[in-house]
């Protein structure tokens, strides 16, 4: 192949999955010329498994690329054809939104927002070398043989890289949904000196809507009163449209057992390793056996097509087998299935071998984001992508990267936890990862990061204005109650006891009455009007910063004391072989992860405090040195 | 930034004469006024000043001790931060009651070599030294590890393993209503973790009435009876402690576990220990007692090597010498009622500065000499139980004391119809801290219940 000079960018994202739009739109709006590649055009942005973004955790990533200026929640609020608060029943922290998207109409909406922003170039092509020389990444070389030099370079290359598509018997190499692979990347990033690992993922069949009785199936709709993901959304009509809930049946469970020497999980087939939280349906039946019946939730895949998706039904059984399956299950006993299920086993990047930035350590200007870093989900992947272009061109710029704290995103959770731990399965969020789960809310992603995202350019000036006005209208309301007393008057009373709240003896402040469980901040109001024109999110905001102030103040003063570790940067030229008294352990692991800072040091499984104060020492004695030296 | 305010006692364990507890951080003084009565107040006092009165137990008026304090104030302090030093009368045992409050009024115990750190980052100590504060670090940190696994009481060990486990199950299935709202799993009420909390919580009362007996944790010169099968091991534990306690048969192998004794030689406490004969073997249960074995050995402070007089000495025990040569080590040669077949001669060229000692258990002769061997080992190899023991035990108890709290937290929210996932704050914290007391704190463990616990998936 002649290969030929076809540009020169600032940055070039490869693979525009969830990770790459938004490496792409964040490298393009902070002013980098970028290159979005992808093997087929018509694969932006797309859904290969299930059509919904959100839930727990989630859902938080989705609020949180937001409040940094990403794009992904923006996409769904125009795009979604149900929307559901969970966990409502819990507290504040857990709150989470989840929308079934109008998958067509996903890819639609996000391929015209790439194609419309500035600095940003959409191209079709299969990516399939690193130009890399003296350790720096210099661009890429394509299937057609045109070499783009670049600054920086993303790579986001999802299930692509040595796909492999396996259903029943059969086996053959694909991207998903019999898309392209990756073939030769793969071997690039191994020759380059890359560690990979082969993991595995599936989705299960999609069946045709008019062959569904739903009549046999419980209704499951949207909230009546919706909630968006991106604080710029004000308000969308549109009509929901309801998913269903069934459960598979006796007769489904003896269909997978009697052909469960069918199962390529069971027979050896696959060896990548699947994620436990993701397990496919036969291999629910054989290690949960006891259990009678597994839900099987029915969600449309969009407002124009009939296909559903059949939530709980992942596996990489023979069609054959699939379709007796789908038939075994109450209200789909004549459904047609339109595609089959299977799963996938891809190459991943052992993500250690990342900095918290997500460039790699191997290779200056090299960052990757999304699955090839051992995650799954499409909001892990979007979340790691936002980063990733925005280090990617703050590298181009020459500026500060910027690092998220675990006390400050799920995002900052996710990206440690990869960075630091590495993973050995698929990744997933999931809220208990997170050691501050109260700090990392629904409802406060802007208070926490959208001053970040202002900083570094993703927010607009006008965006930012309102957000400041809502910090300070929250900030007064709340000095306002903690100010005010409530009296014991007739109203106050009458107030109490319609709630069934204890009444007054004496005066209180009116934040010891909000604290109360049965009281809401719209009990206050009623006694105690607001001065100031609150709308809902910070009425909502001011209740839940004086309900659970106690809790929140209590993992502030943790966050507190951990951030002096983190704060204490370990040099990039300290010698661990240098340092006597280490563990052996202590200086493998050390010298592998290459940890920023001691604070990041405390979380390498194998470090131990006794390690971390001897390094704390070494770390002094040689500032010391130094400065007798000068 | 406040710099954290940390205790510990200063001097070497002994009965009698005067235990120091120093404490350092910017809120010592306010600390030890919490618990100092005088007349005055020691905020208000000046520098390097000492002052007489009592320590008094805030919550019943109780005086646990007549001392002197005396306060130093930033830079010119040992650490160059504010010291605090109270000079304790009352023995080791008062003085631990009084770290205690000390722990209670909030200061955290100093991890091992923590004081001299601090003195090193704040630049009282010069250069030259930084390997010696490392050095220090290292061991003391190693012996202080070494200790808390090995001083925790078998049983209450097992036990605490098997609470924490019984909590992560509970803790699984929050997680799961969180991260999993629409899964067919059951919701866990607010009434369920109050029933499980009050149980919890009167096991942690149990344990930390034992633990303030001592039965928590044991202490003393850890010494371990080593040798193979049916040398008298156990015969030679028995006649220590005068009573059948180890089960003596002929045949070999019969002590599968690890037999605990306490012992008083010459007043020096020796928890003794008996252990199941080093040797290769295929029974399943033998080879747990002889792992068991290899771990008590290498926790050991002395080490009591037996052996069959009457019997050659065998690789495996010429192996074992060699192992022990740089250990606090006597070697005992047992059943010299026999007649005796070892070549002592050989082992005394081998291991020139071996102390050994020729005894008959059934004939009772021997003992005394080797009651003057043990007490001389430890006094000239200085194997005294250092502070790390004491420590050890107030970090047990200040342990079991924060998880409790937290579990009466988490049943005082619950009671009030807080939200789950803000009670699993405490509970988590709680379980944590637990996991301290017997070195587990990774967190995977709580995602491994989730999916093993629960059929989750898409």
């Amino acid at each position: 192949m002649m290969s030929y000079k076809a540009g020169s960018f600032d940055v070039i994202v490869i693979g525009a999955g969830h990770a790459g739009c938004e490496s792409a739109l964040a490298a393009a709006r902070m002013g980098c010329s970028t290159l979005l590649m992808t093997i087929n055009l018509d694969m932006v942005a797309f859904m290969p498994c299930n059509p919904s973004v959100g839930g727990p955790a989630k859902g938080h990533v989705v609020r949180e690329i937001d409040a940094l200026g990403g794009e992904m929640g923006r996409n769904i609020d125009q795009t979604f054809i149900q929307m559901r608060m969970l966990n409502t029943g819990k507290g504040p922290a857990v709150h989470a939104l989840r929308a079934q998207a109008d998958k067509i109409l996903y890819q639609k909406k996000m391929k015209e927002t790439i194609e419309s922003t500035p600095n940003l170039s959409l191209r079709q092509g299969m990516v399939e070398e690193l130009i890399v020389e003296m350790g720096v990444c210099r661009g890429v070389v394509t299937k057609t043989g045109a070499i783009y030099e670049a600054k920086a370079v993303v790579l986001t290359t999802g299930t692509y890289l040595r796909g492999k598509v396996i259903i029943g018997e059969l086996m053959y190499e694909s991207g998903p949904n019999n898309q392209q692979p990756s073939l030769s990347l793969a071997k690039c990033l191994k020759d380059l000196g890359f560690e990979l690992v082969r993991f595995k993922t599936g989705t299960p069949p999609r069946v045709h809507g008019d062959t569904i009785d739903f009549s046999k199936t419980e209704i499951q709709p949207g909230d009546d009163k919706v909630k968006y993901f991106s604080y710029e959304t004000k308000s969308m009509e549109i009509e929901q449209l309801p998913c269903w809930l069934t459960y598979t049946s006796s007769e489904t469970h003896s269909i997978i057992e009697s052909n469960l020497h069918r199962a390529p999980m069971f027979s050896g087939v696959i060896e990548g390793t699947g994620p436990r939280y993701c397990p496919s349906i036969e291999d629910k039946i054989v290690r949960f056996a006891d259990k009678p019946k597994h839900q099987i939730f029915l969600e449309p895949e969009g407002r124009d097509t009939k296909e559903y998706y059949v939530q709980g039904l992942s596996t990489s059984m023979p069609e054959d087998v699939q379709l007796d399956i789908l038939r075994s299950i109450p209200g789909l006993e004549r459904v047609e299935m339109m595609r089959t299920g299977y799963a996938i086993e891809y190459d991943a990047m052992v993500p250690t071998q990342l900095k918290p930035t997500l460039e790699t350590k191997l290779i200056q200007g090299l960052f990757t984001a999304g699955q090839i870093n051992g995650t799954s989900g499409y909001e892990e992947a979007a979340g790691q992508g936002l980063m990733a272009g925005i280090n990617a061109a703050c590298l181009v710029l020459q500026r500060k990267p910027v690092v998220l704290d675990r006390s400050d995103a799920y995002i900052g959770v996710m990206i440690d936890d990869l960075v630091t731990k590495g993973t050995n399965e698929p990744y997933r969020l999931l809220t208990s990862r997170a050691e501050y789960r109260l700090l990392l809310r629904h409802d406060n992603a802007d208070l926490r990061l959208t001053e970040i995202g202002y900083s570094i350019g993703l927010i607009t000036q006008s965006r930012f204005d309102s957000f400041i006005t809502k910090k300070k209208l929250v900030e007064e309301e709340i000095k306002r109650l903690r100010t005010t007393k409530a009296r014991p008057d007739v109203a106050t009373q009458a107030m109490l006891e319609r709630q069934s709240s204890v009444k007054l003896v004496n005066s209180v402040d009116w934040v010891s009455i909000l604290r109360r469980p049965e009281i809401s901040i719209h009990n206050v109001f009623e006694v105690c009007p607001s001065p100031f024109l609150l709308n809902e999110e910070e009425m909502e905001q001011v209740e839940i910063q004086i309900k659970y102030e106690g809790y929140i103040d209590k993992q502030l003063l943790h966050v507190e004391r951990l951030k002096k570790m983190e704060r204490k940067l370990i040099p990039s030229t300290l010698v661990y072989d240098a340092v006597h008294g280490l563990s052996n352990e202590a200086k493998q692991k050390l010298k592998l992860i290459m940890p920023l800072s001691v604070g990041q040091a405390s979380r390498i499984s194998g470090v131990t405090p006794a390690d971390l104060s001897i390094l704390l020492v070494y770390m002094e004695s040689m500032r010391q040195r130094v400065a007798a030296n000068e | 930034m406040l710099q954290d305010c940390i205790a510990a006692i200063a001097t070497p364990l002994g009965e009698g004469g005067i235990s120091i507890i120093r404490i350092s951080g910017d809120e010592s003084i306010a600390i030890a006024d919490r618990i100092f009565r005088f007349k005055g107040k020691l905020t208000q006092m000046t520098s390097h000043t000492v002052h007489y009165g009592k320590i008094v137990h805030p919550e019943d008026g109780r005086i646990l001790d007549e001392v002197l304090v005396l306060i130093m104030l930033a830079p010119k302090t040992f650490t160059a931060e504010d010291v605090v030093e109270v000079h304790c009368h009352g023995g080791m045992f008062i003085t631990q009651q009084v770290l205690q409050l000390i722990l209670r009024a909030g200061a955290r115990l100093a991890e091992p070599g923590e004081f001299t750190k601090r003195a090193f980052l704040n630049g009282r100590i010069d250069l030259i030294q930084a390997e010696s504060v490392i050095d220090l670090i290292r061991s003391k940190s190693d012996r202080a590890h070494r200790l808390a696994i090995s001083q925790l009481d078998g049983k209450i060990s097992k036990d605490i393993s098997k609470f924490r486990n019984e909590m992560l199950q509970l803790l699984a299935h929050v997680e799961v209503n969180i991260d999993y709202p629409e899964h067919d799993t059951e919701l866990m009420t607010q009434d369920e973790i109050i029933d499980s909390t009050n149980r919890w919580i009167s096991v942690l009362d149990e344990w930390l009435r034992t633990a303030r007996e001592g039965k928590l944790i044991r202490e003393g010169i850890q010494t371990v009876l080593a040798g193979r099968p049916n040398v008298g091991k156990s015969s030679l534990l028995n006649s220590f402690v005068k009573a059948e306690r180890a089960i003596v048969t002929d045949i070999a192998g019969t002590t599968r576990d690890v037999i605990e004794e306490w012992i008083q030689i010459k007043g020096y406490a020796l928890r003794l220990m008996d252990t199941a004969g080093l040797r290769d073997t295929e029974d399943l249960v033998e080879q747990i007692g002889v792992e068991r074995t290899r771990v008590a050995i290498e926790c050991a402070d002395l080490i009591l090597f037996v052996i069959n007089a009457n019997e050659p000495l065998s690789n495996e025990e010429w192996t074992l010498l060699k192992m022990f040569e740089s250990r606090p080590v006597i070697l005992i040669l047992n059943k010299t009622d026999l007649t005796v077949n070892v070549n002592t001669d050989e082992i005394i060229f081998k291991f020139p500065n071996l102390r050994i000692v020729s005894v008959s258990v059934l004939q009772q002769t021997g003992l005394d000499r080797l009651e003057t061997e043990i007490i001389d080992i430890i006094q000239v190899n200085g194997v005294i139980v250092d502070e790390s023991s004491v420590l050890s035990r107030s970090r047990h108890i200040e342990l079991v004391t924060q998880a409790r709290m937290m579990l009466e937290d988490a049943n005082s929210a619950a009671g009030m119809g807080v939200p789950i996932d803000l009670i699993q704050i405490d509970l988590r914290l709680a379980w944590e801290t637990l996991g301290h007391l017997v070195g587990q704190t990774a967190s995977d463990s709580l995602l491994d219940e989730l999916f093993s616990q629960f059929c989750l998936g898409k």
